[in-house]
């Protein structure tokens, strides 16, 4: 089929639709809606085009771009996209897109950034529901007026909620607040064939019906598209301190860590920063009350011991990841008692390949993340994974690169070792049984 | 599906040589025991009853049953209130209450690794002299299996700050309805892939059998601190809770019981609640010692603010455990004023409860029906009870109605048909009030995907079973078997 008889099915498809969205209730139809940026090689308004020339996913290239304004005309242009037989990549932000694996097969990216819009904000009930391609950092802002948060951390600017479900975003907080699975309450989604189901809801307390909202977490736009979230939110903190002790060596690193879990101060993060190279540091973040936050802070600073300081703003890179945009980027998981072994054992491990690693993390939860220099030598590169997967392995935990250089990420397999793999292509094969949404993006070539 | 007799005694057969003589029940009057779960109203004996000691031995048993194509139900202590272990005719019921080990505590860790069988207060005392427990505490804790507060994603009076059981496991072991053992989650966090294990918590047993569970271990907290509030009004006791939640506190626990709630659990336990109540809230803060000083005064205050009549103060665990002895025996309790009731879940937004209690309170009067009105008011979490007698003609039929009204009332606020206690044999025809076809069918995608013969804890949750069939799709491009073929590509 030529492509431009491609483009007139889906416009055709978007228009037949209507732009009534019957899912949207109250504020949601008033709530402003950006309209999608006019990339290179847009012909004309609406909410589809042609693809230009940025409008690629992990270096490959779509045909064309879609950006729907409701569920309806997403649902619509899934149906068409699965008439046409087009491969499907969903981009909120874009700031992930090149994480995961290049898809096997792209015709079409959706973009959701028209999806945007609070569509209710119950303060009292501390929910929010909001359309998926929201920002963050816009919803941050509409909840604070408010004293309330969705306790994801600051993420870059421009990631979209959706995005941060898709990836199951979870910053050094989640230690107390736990990452967007355990926030994520109800959710609305557009299926491989364009069929539209919700599951949850906007109560906190529901377990009626399969909780397909922890399906769709972390699944990287392979099982559906997220149009919609309902999400428990926290009240902000009155007051927060940063408790930090450099420290000289991994080990040091991981007992303080150890201590402060023993002591009873309930920190909401506990992280450990150590660049490739430069000094190392625990911090605690300690939030509360003033009153309270002041004695904790003073206990903290006790326990840490000398060369401690409090502060109320965050150490630089806090809740960062530790690489930049062309580097090879991990995240290495353990069991916290194997915290202390998998910081020793990873720079070990970079200092046998002759490759600086950059480590940051929650050492309160068990979850470090790598970052080695888009410039390494990537057998070098490839073999430093190795190494940490046997390292994290052995602390029950794994080593999946999230995002890596193509000369890199042809040598290694970005996701290593999955368990329950078997059972995720099965349910794969019920949610996407053509394999168009994304595929080959995910855990095994899902 | 009816299974003939020696059919039964061949699956019988296969039950022993897969778990011992003596562990497969197939006498009739021994398999009554297990003809119904805590919803005493629905009962149907099981065809068999096997009782495993591990997970090889439980794999085998399902096999067993895959190869005879006899569905199977899981069952941990049987108290369940939505009628999820009901056994099946023709089938097997497989009971997890040989399998009680701990199999070990990991306090650096803050994990334990527990056999589904163990009752969910042990997870606790074992912890407990590390300086650990385990949050989730259904107020029948005492008896309630972790296993079946996996399947059931089970709250309990804390859940308001600790969350639920979802958010306190970490990894399990299951058995598939194909009879594979398969390892989903574990010790560390964020395991690579689909979250399956968060989808198969609160899955009732339409997924598979859990065979051995890995739990978060929560440190105890420094302090604690409870009082019990007295109002005239359950309106105004919904009052000082919203104030409670607008001042951004976030106690572990906020419940509600109001006047007939008081006095059934008077007459039960005698917890000495103030007199006249018209209702009472317990609040309980914990944390820092610093943080929880901080915060109690200010829900003191609240609660007068908001014309509290009395407030007593725990003043030590004594004291707490007799604030909670009302609350945690209640559902019993309403044994003492009526012959028969049923107990209710469901969940509204708390902001909506000054009115969905008066719509109940309606709704009561108008067919006299007495509903005594129990919550977790925290978070919406209503339990309301019906009471009714059953010797007095259509009593039970209007008790009923009242009851599927409030889930209406529910529905309608934008709230759930249940909150802890499941959707089981019970609610499965009132899932279509809250979810649509399309709703429905999605979600039995994933069932297809776990269980296409669907022989796992058939004819729970889902009013109507979707028809699994082979899998759908146009076949062009990859093959399938290729696609499965890809992992070993890299
Ligand atoms: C505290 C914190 C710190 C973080 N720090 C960093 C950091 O330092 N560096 C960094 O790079 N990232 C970081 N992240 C992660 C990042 O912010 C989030 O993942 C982000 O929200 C991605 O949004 P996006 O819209 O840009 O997603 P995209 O890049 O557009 O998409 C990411 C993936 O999600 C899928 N997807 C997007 N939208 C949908 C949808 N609606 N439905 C289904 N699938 C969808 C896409 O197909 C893609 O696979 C952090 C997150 C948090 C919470
Ligand atoms: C007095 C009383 C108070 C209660 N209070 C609360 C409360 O506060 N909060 C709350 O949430 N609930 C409460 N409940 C309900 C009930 O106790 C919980 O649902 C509990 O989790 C059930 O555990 P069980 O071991 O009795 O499970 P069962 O009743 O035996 O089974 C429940 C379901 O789990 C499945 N199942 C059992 N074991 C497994 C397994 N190993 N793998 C897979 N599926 C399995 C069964 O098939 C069934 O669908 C209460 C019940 C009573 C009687």
């Amino acid at each position: 089929m030529p492509a431009d008889r491609t483009l007139d099915r889906l416009r055709a498809a978007c228009r037949e639709a209507g732009t009534d969205d019957p899912s949207a209730v109250g504020p949601a139809r008033s709530a402003p809606r950006p309209a999608p940026a006019a990339a290179p090689g847009s012909d004309g308004p609406g909410p589809v085009r042609a693809a230009g020339e940025r409008d690629t996913v992990a270096g490959l290239p779509a045909r064309y771009v879609a950006a729907p304004r409701d569920t309806r005309q997403a649902a619509a242009l899934l149906r068409a996209a699965a008439d046409l037989d087009l491969a499907v990549t969903f981009r909120g932000g874009g700031t992930k897109l090149d994480w995961g694996n290049p898809p096997r097969r792209l015709d079409l990216i959706l973009d959701t950034t028209g999806l945007a819009g609070v569509v209710e904000h119950a303060a009292g009930d501390l929910i929010t529901v909001v359309r998926a391609g929201t920002r963050l950092d816009a919803l941050a802002a509409t909840l604070a007026g408010a004293g309330q948060q969705l306790a994801l951390d600051a993420s870059p600017p421009g990631g979209t909620v959706g995005g941060a479900v898709a990836t199951n975003a979870g910053g050094p907080r989640r230690m107390l607040y736990g990452t967007v699975r355990d926030l994520l309450i109800g959710v609305t989604l557009v299926r491989a064939d364009g069929v539209v189901a919700h599951a949850g809801g906007k109560v906190v307390k529901n377990v009626a019906g399969y909780d397909l909202g922890k399906l769709v977490t972390g699944a990287y736009g392979t099982l559906g598209l997220v149009t919609e979230c309902a999400f428990r939110l926290h009240p902000l903190p009155a007051a927060a301190a940063y408790v930090t002790r450099r420290v000289g060596d991994p080990a040091q690193a991981g007992r303080l860590a150890a201590t402060v879990r023993a002591a009873q101060l309930v920190p909401a993060a506990l992280e450990v920063d150590m660049p490739a190279g430069g000094p190392a540091a625990v911090t605690v973040l300690l939030e509360g009350t003033p009153a309270g936050v002041a004695a904790r802070a003073e206990a903290a600073r006790r326990l840490l011991g000398a060369d401690t300081t409090v502060a109320d703003a965050p150490p630089r890179g806090w809740g960062q990841h530790p690489w930049h945009a062309g580097d090879t980027g991990l995240k290495l998981t353990a069991a916290l008692s194997g915290v202390p072994r998998l910081l020793t054992d990873a720079r070990a491990a970079a200092d046998r390949h002759h490759l600086p690693l950059a480590l940051r993390g929650s050492a309160g939860v068990g979850v470090l993340h790598a970052g080695v220099p888009g410039t390494a030598d990537p057998d070098r590169v490839a073999g430093l994974v190795d190494e940490l997967r046997t390292a994290t392995a052995a602390v029950a935990g794994h080593a999946v690169v999230l995002t890596a250089p193509a000369a890199v990420r042809d040598r290694v397999d970005l996701w290593g070792p999955v368990d329950g793999l078997a059972l995720m292509r099965r349910v794969k094969q019920r949610f996407d049984p053509d394999a168009r949404l994304a595929p080959g993006r995910f855990v095994g070539g899902i | 599906m009816r299974t003939t007799t020696t059919d039964l005694a061949a699956l019988a057969a296969a039950l022993r040589a897969a778990v011992g003589a003596d562990r497969v029940i197939s006498d009739r009057q021994e398999l009554r025991t297990y003809e119904c779960d805590g919803l005493a109203q629905y009962k149907v004996v099981p065809a068999l009853v096997a009782l495993p000691a591990d997970a090889a031995q439980c794999a085998a048993v399902v096999r067993a049953c895959v190869a005879a194509g006899v569905p199977f139900v899981a069952r941990g202590s049987g108290t369940g209130l939505s009628g999820g272990a009901l056994p099946h005719a023709d089938g097997v019921l497989i009971v997890t209450s040989r399998m009680r080990d701990i199999i070990e505590v990991a306090p650096e860790d803050e994990r334990a690794v527990v056999q589904p069988g163990v009752i969910n207060l042990a997870v606790s005392r074992a912890a407990n002299p590390h300086g650990h427990y385990y949050a989730p505490d259904p107020s029948s804790q005492q008896i309630c299996s972790i296993g079946g507060n996996l399947a059931e994603n089970s709250g309990g009076a804390h859940c308001l700050k600790y969350g639920f059981t979802a958010h306190h496991i970490t990894g399990i072991e299951l058995v598939t309805p194909d009879g594979d053992r398969v390892r989903l989650g574990g010790r560390a966090p964020d395991a690579p892939g689909y979250d399956l294990l968060g989808a198969f918590i609160g899955s009732e047993g339409t997924l598979g059998i859990a065979t051995e569970v890995t739990v978060r271990l929560t440190r105890l907290p420094e302090s604690v601190r409870t009082l019990l509030a007295a109002f005239d009004s359950t309106d105004q006791a919904g009052a000082a809770t919203s104030a409670i939640i607008a001042a951004g506190v976030v106690p572990a626990a906020v419940e509600m019981m109001d006047a007939l709630a008081i006095s059934a659990a008077e007459a039960a336990v005698h917890c000495g609640y103030p007199a006249g109540a018209g209702a009472v809230l317990i609040v309980e803060l914990d944390g820092p010692e610093p943080e929880v000083a901080a915060q109690f005064d200010q829900v003191e205050r609240l609660c007068r603010d908001n014309r509290a009549f009395e407030i007593r103060i725990a003043a030590d665990d004594a004291e707490r455990a007799l604030f909670w002895k009302g609350r945690k025996s209640a559902f019993a309790a309403v044994g003492r004023i009526s012959p028969d009731y049923i107990v209710q879940d469901g969940v509204i937004p708390r902001t909506a409860l000054p009115e969905v209690l008066r719509r109940i309170g309606e709704l009561s009067a108008e067919r006299g029906i007495r509903v005594a009105n129990v919550f977790h008011a925290g978070d919406g979490n209503l339990h309301p009870l019906v009471l009714f007698d059953a010797a007095v003609d259509g009593q039970a039929e209007r008790a009923e109605e009242v009851s599927g009204a409030i889930l209406d009332l529910c529905v309608r606020h934008g709230g759930s048909i249940t909150g802890e206690h499941g959707v089981g044999m019970d609610k499965a025809k009132y899932l279509p009030r809250m979810f649509s076809a399309d709703d429905l069918d999605t979600m039995q995608l994933l069932r297809c995907a776990f269980d296409p013969a669907g022989l796992a804890n058939p004819g729970k949750i889902f009013p109507t079973p979707r028809l699994c069939g082979e899998v759908p799709g146009r076949r062009k491009g990859v093959h399938p078997a290729q696609e499965a073929g890809l992992a070993e590509v890299f």
